[in-house]
């Protein structure tokens, strides 16, 4: 298996359900490569689960074609599929122990039970569930039962495992601990996963590449540290982390400098041209931790902002409407002069830093030059 | 006398220290078993007649199990109930699967006629099996078990749309995302449908075999349109027998149902713990 070729290929896919006004996924190709980590983002609805469903065959597209190691994908049903799916719900058999639903899929490919019994311990193992091969799923957690449905998957030897929203029903601290357990499963089995989300956190810590999804269509395809620091438009730069967005003209475009007028936040300037620009209409997005905020006076931010920017560029003022302190960080809700709001936030370095501003405090703040992100679309 | 020790104040939910509770406990259990009790109990009466407590006897027993014509009876409504439950049960939990898990048209249609038989008037349905069963002029004459096909197929069409209804409500809470999880490890329609769906009906199925064995096994009604001379059920011998005088012989013989009733009931719940730990031990 050559690396060069993709595990699998999507290509034009669309899927049509009857009575639905908009198709849940509109045209999409992709390609995902062996031993990747994929991860397919969106809000509920914008047809992610439904692309995850017509690999594993469970839906069928209406226009389109899916290949799977080469192979089309057309007329083989899901049990003849070479993945293994992990279920939102896990969909653990409830009346067999732990050991019979690992070992179910074996049972059905007629493996000698001696066999099944070891390949069963180590997928256990694997997961870190040894010791519970007798156990039901009403005496497991929620966690322990995902660990057994992703053994039950991983005993197929699957060329890509498929993950439905594989966190979303564990609590916080437990999903922080998987996000990283996954992630050093997949690197231990080498096989590709393909994960559904809708939470930008977990795709973010767990992802290779990520696409984003919107109305059935893929709004961007990119490395996670891209997707949030160079999100394509509009929508995914507000659906993947916290921004800023305020519209402007387009002032000046060149190969190494930039300026946008906008109304709500002033004077931007970018080090850097803008690429694909066909009109002066765009938008700035502004990560809420870029921002630095400066105590009342403002001739510090104007004097910091000038340092890689022209006068009278890159900062603004605002009174402080509304705070959160969130332990490693405070955010701020600053109403600027022009009466738009802005986020931002502001590490505590200190044990003391949350009480350097309050609420109705007048405040400045500047952002560097090449921090705004000039959004197209 | 200790005037001062404090009471203990009712929490909102601790019914049973209520007094008007217990009364009415008291009272629901009274008229549920009472009448039970007082059957049993003088089936043992040593009195022809029903009404005066004369000594204790089981001479009614002896004399209601060597009475052949009762046993024939209670021998018959057996038989019956048994292939009923059966063939029940298995058109019972297709028509459920069918009802839940295919889109077709006239399917809240479907789902009317099929419970049509609960909620229509028994005494209807006797009527209309006497007429359908008359036009249809089977044979009569047939040796035994044979000759009791009428009434079996009688009860199989009122007690197969309880075994659906329980089946059917079973199957709402089945997850299909179960069944799907088999397929996606390989299993094909049938064997998904073998190691999940059945597993997940199977209480339903017991307590829709259990619905419709008693249902079978007490019916009067329609058993008395159906049956001809030589097909007495149980239910219609006893009635017969009451018509001339209660005696204990018939209280004998209702004890006798009763228990086997209960035995029944528990060795099918025994049954069912048994086959779970059975799946729980590998």
């Amino acid at each position: 298996m050559s690396d060069a070729s993709p595990i699998i290929s999507i290509r034009n896919v669309t899927k049509r359900f009857k009575g639905a006004p908009s198709p849940a996924v509109d045209d999409v190709s992709l390609d995902i490569m062996p031993g990747e980590f994929f991860v397919l983002l969106g809000p509920s609805g914008c047809g992610k689960t439904t692309l995850l469903r017509m690999i594993a065959g469970f839906e069928i597209p209406t226009e389109g074609q899916i290949l799977i190691d080469g192979q089309d994908m057309a007329l083989v049903p899901p049990n003849k599929r070479p993945v293994n799916m992990v279920f939102q719900s896990y969909a653990v058999f409830p009346h067999m122990t732990v050991a019979q639903n690992v070992g179910y899929g074996l049972k059905i490919a007629r493996m000698p039970s001696d066999e099944i019994d070891t390949r069963v311990r180590e997928a256990l193992e694997l997961v870190k569930l040894d010791g519970l091969a007798g156990r039901r799923p009403d005496q497991l957690s929620g966690g322990q039962r995902q660990r057994v449905a992703l053994a039950r998957s991983l005993i197929m030897r699957p060329k890509v495992l498929l993950l439905d929203e594989p966190l979303s029903a564990l609590d916080a601290k437990l999903r922080a601990q998987m996000q990283f357990e996954l992630a050093d499963l997949q690197d231990e089995v080498g096989i590709t996963f393909i994960t559904v989300t809708h939470d930008q956190d977990e795709a973010l810590s767990m992802a290779g590449r990520i696409a984003v999804m919107n109305k059935g269509d893929i709004a961007q395809l990119a490395t996670p540290s891209d997707l949030y620091e160079f999100p394509a438009n509009r929508f995914v730069a507000d659906f993947v982390g916290s921004v800023n967005i305020f519209e402007g003209t387009l002032t000046l475009d060149e190969p190494d400098r930039a300026a946008v007028d906008c109304p709500g936040l002033g004077k931007v300037y970018l080090n850097h041209g803008v690429t694909g620009a066909h009109g002066s209409q765009v938008w700035i997005a502004l990560r809420p931790e870029k921002l630095y905020l400066h105590v009342p006076g403002e001739g510090k931010a104007v004097r910091e902002a000038a340092r890689d920017a022209p006068e009278g560029h890159n900062f603004a003022r605002g009174t402080i409407k509304g705070m959160s302190y969130l332990g490693d960080i405070t955010l701020y809700e600053i109403r600027l002069e022009s009466g738009a709001m802005i986020r931002v936030s502001r590490p505590n370095l200190s044990r003391r830093d949350q009480e350097d501003f309050t609420w109705d405090d007048r405040v400045s703040m500047h952002w560097r030059a090449d921090s705004p992100v000039v959004l197209l679309s | 006398m200790n005037l001062f020790r404090r009471k203990i104040p009712l929490a909102p939910l601790e019914y049973t220290r209520r007094t008007s509770m217990r009364i009415w406990v008291g009272l629901v259990l009274f008229f549920l078993y009472a009448p039970l009790v007082t059957l049993v109990a003088f089936s043992f009466n040593d009195s022809r007649r029903n009404i005066v407590w004369r000594g204790f006897t089981t001479k009614y027993y002896e004399k209601a199990l060597n009475n052949e014509s009762l046993m024939t009876a209670l021998g018959n409504s057996i038989t019956i109930a048994a292939i009923a439950t059966v063939v029940s049960v298995v058109l019972g939990a297709l028509a459920a699967v069918m009802l839940w898990r295919f889109r077709f048209p006239f399917k809240a249609a479907w789902e009317g006629a099929l419970a049509l038989p609960i909620v229509v008037p028994e005494i209807c349905m006797g009527v209309a099996m006497l007429a359908f069963f008359a036009k249809l002029d089977l044979p009569q004459d047939l040796a035994w078990p044979l000759n009791l096909g009428q009434i079996t197929i009688a009860h199989i069409t009122f007690c197969f749309p309880f075994v659906t209804m329980v089946v059917r409500s079973r199957l709402s809470s089945f997850n299909r995302e179960e069944e799907e999880a088999a397929k996606d490890l390989g299993a094909t329609e049938w064997q998904a449908l073998r190691d999940v769906l059945l597993p997940h009906m199977k209480p339903g199925l017991i307590a829709g075999a259990l619905l419709a064995f008693t249902l079978s096994l007490d019916d009067f009604v329609i058993t008395f349109f159906t049956s001809g001379p030589n097909t007495i059920t149980f239910p219609v011998k006893v009635y017969s027998m009451v018509r001339f005088s209660v005696t204990p012989e018939v209280n004998a013989a209702s004890a006798m149902v009763i228990a086997l009733t209960v035995i029944l009931t528990s060795l099918a719940l025994k049954l069912q713990s048994r086959m779970g730990a059975l799946a729980q031990g590998h």
